[in-house]
């Protein structure tokens, strides 16, 4: 049999996934298990969901040929510019394919964790979009440090919900969400952001997000005369951008997938999210994967510079990806990815937010060759980092 | 049989009215590291039935905040499962009632499931009950390990699990069935209305083979008469950790009694 890097049947990559679902949740998983898959092949839910996606997110993203960072890095660079969607990331692929699926369940209210704010501004924007009432947690610590997109929620009717447990950061916001859920399954859809949790989320979410690497084939088409680069470069923090970025390529095993992980104040410093180098197999929110977590199997608290990233895991998949040796896991440091940030915005004028900024930190650690096609994902922009930047460089 | 049921056979076959039976729930090393076992003898020597023992864990997703703060508490004291272990290894000497742990799977895999039964079973654990682990995956992967060391694991239904799948659970059930009381973490409600009612009624009327023993939102002497009406009993658990933080362990009695026999029936 060939050998497959998506999901089986029951959620399982290789080891990885699965459902460790409390029995609370059951009916909800099962619901979801049994209807995604239909649902989202009904022409009437592809046809509203692609016309969303192009009028209302406005895609296709542009695939932007980075000719001055191509010319640093002696090959050839394209940016996939997730950032110009609608909400300035690409979060809102999925959120439009799960308020669309929330709505056809017969849901009555939303609730989604959020760490950077880009998936909660995403949630309660398609919220807002469907009449919906929408709820989001988020780390204490968080929303200090993401207060643009804590008021953009805001504006767009959302209630923010801190999380003032444990790290009080996106863990815990996940840890308080399913919670909301568990004290009110019936009702309430949850909007998971990234490809984690139990099945189907990982396989939902990459397939939402998979519309990225489907533009890049024929786009790369266009321009290079081939669908297949030689690299795809995403950042992974639970790892939907990744994933998406990756999902038609998977099989294609030449064309090298290119993880990034935040390693924060570096990889052997105890402040860290380099998942794949601190991790062993574990169980968070209902996956197995693989997990940063102590001798005694308690989830130790990660750290990154970007709100996005600091997850003690990641999605199954990618623990897949790393374990078979399908992607490369590569990772940046809070240092490397803010000169990466500022590096781009100097020689693209584009500013790309701080998770992005750790994809483009790995350029300077690689060896192209001259006609090498680099895709890197352009997974967000920079906005909501601007007091972050302001502080690092003393702008 | 083990201890379960047999502490569940003695109550159905005492007297006319069959005695229900009181469970308590307390998060191990909690409020301080060593207080594991006094907490044990003194619940015992306070006339309760069973006892379910928390190992704690960091991210505890189906409890509320009483239970969390409890487990991170006894996390900072130094709890581990080594610990848990090493405190419990002489408690079959002094404690004869039924003992189960309840924890969170990923603590269980990391030591390892084979060794963790065994040690259970060293110890003298009766049964398990772990939130995140799915019946059909313990089915599937761990139910020989268990029953080779005749350790029960204790499945949860709640109002929202399927007349269908109650009776699958009913059927791999050994000891009893822990009855979510509502839609609920830990700790989140304290009343009972019609809704559980109906779910209590609808629970009796399916005539399951395993006894079920209600949990979630039961407080005081009220809520657990409502909760035992249709069930074999209940387990009270926020409530107990709740009356921990705030007093000695020496007041454990009446936290006991304002449960079974509340003053105001005494008095009356």
């Amino acid at each position: 049999m060939k050998k497959t890097y998506h999901a089986d049947e029951k959620g399982y990559y290789g080891n990885f996934g699965g459902s460790f679902v409390p029995e609370m949740l059951y009916p909800n998983m099962e619901t979801l298990q049994n209807s995604y898959l239909e649902i989202m092949n009904e022409p009437s839910f592809k046809e509203e969901f692609n016309a969303l996606l192009k009028d209302y997110v406005g895609r296709p993203s542009p695939l932007y040929f980075a000719k001055r960072l191509s010319s640093k890095y002696g090959t050839r660079i394209y940016l996939k510019r997730e950032d110009l969607n609608h909400t300035g990331a690409h979060k809102i692929n999925n959120t439009i394919g799960q308020i669309l699926l929330a709505k056809r369940l017969g849901k009555k209210r939303i609730i989604a964790e959020t760490g950077a704010g880009q998936h909660g501004v995403a949630t309660a924007t398609v919220c807002a979009l469907a009449g919906m009432e929408c709820t989001v947690y988020m780390g204490e610590i968080d929303i200090a440090r993401q207060a643009p997109n804590v008021a953009r929620m805001k504006m767009l009717g959302a209630t923010v919900v801190a999380a003032t447990s444990g790290s009080k950061t996106l863990k815990d916001a996940t840890n308080e969400a399913i919670r909301a859920w568990i004290n009110d399954p019936v009702e309430i859809h949850y909007i998971i952001g990234s490809v984690v949790g139990f099945h189907p989320y990982p396989d939902m979410v990459a397939r939402f997000q998979s519309v990225i690497s489907e533009e890049m084939k024929w786009q790369l088409m266009e321009k290079e005369g081939t669908e297949n680069p030689d690299y795809v470069i995403a950042c992974v923090g639970g790892g939907s951008n990744a994933a998406g970025a990756f999902y038609h390529y998977l099989d294609r095993e030449d064309v090298k997938l290119v993880a990034v992980e935040a390693s924060g104040k570096g990889v052997d410093s105890g402040e860290s999210a380099a998942t794949s180098v601190l991790g062993k197999e574990g169980i968070i929110h209902g996956s197995k994967t693989l997990l940063m977590q102590t001798e005694d199997g308690q989830i130790i608290e990660p750290y990154s510079i970007s709100a996005g990233l600091d997850y003690p895991g990641v999605g199954p998949q990618h623990a897949y990806l790393f374990t078979s040796g399908r992607a490369e896991f590569l990772n940046a440091t809070d240092d490397e990815a803010m000169k990466a940030g500022l590096e781009l915005s100097e020689l693209e004028g584009i500013i790309p937010a701080i998770e992005t900024s750790h994809a483009l930190a790995v350029l300077s650690k690689m060896k192209f060759k001259k006609d090498d096609i680099v895709v890197v994902n352009l997974s967000g922009r920079g906005d909501k980092d601007l007091s972050t930047y302001i502080n690092y460089f003393n702008l | 049989m083990n201890r379960i049921e047999e502490k569940l056979a003695i109550h159905a076959s005492s007297g006319k009215e069959p005695k229900k039976l009181l469970s308590i729930y307390f998060t191990a090393g909690y409020p301080e590291l060593d207080d594991t076992v006094s907490v044990i003898k003194k619940l015992e020597a306070s006339g309760v039935d069973m006892i379910e023992i928390g190992l704690p864990f960091s991210d505890p997703l189906a409890d509320g905040p009483t239970i969390q703060d409890s487990s991170t508490q006894a996390l900072n004291n130094g709890m581990t499962t080594e610990k848990l272990f090493e405190q419990l290894s002489s408690i079959r000497k002094e404690v004869e009632i039924p003992l189960l742990i309840m924890g969170y799977f990923n603590p269980m895999l990391q030591y390892g499931i084979e060794e963790f039964c065994q040690k259970c079973a060293e110890t003298g654990i009766d049964g398990l009950i772990i939130p995140d682990l799915p019946v059909d995956v313990f089915h599937r992967e761990y139910m020989e390990i268990f029953d080779k060391h005749g350790l029960y694991n204790v499945f949860l239904i709640t109002p929202q699990t399927s007349d269908e799948r109650i009776k699958y659970i009913d059927s791999i059930s050994k000891g009893f069935i822990y009855m979510v009381s509502s839609a609920s973490t830990t700790g989140a409600k304290n009343s009972f209305g019609t809704q559980q009612d109906e779910y209590f009624e609808r629970i009796k009327n399916l005539e399951l083979d395993t006894p079920q023993i209600v949990g979630f939102g039961i407080s005081n002497y009220d809520t657990f008469l409502k909760a035992t009406a249709h069930a074999n009993g209940a387990i009270v658990g926020s409530a107990f950790v709740k009356f921990l933080k705030e007093n000695s362990i020496s007041k454990i009695p009446e936290f006991i009694n304002q449960i079974k026999e509340p003053s105001h029936l005494s008095e009356s």
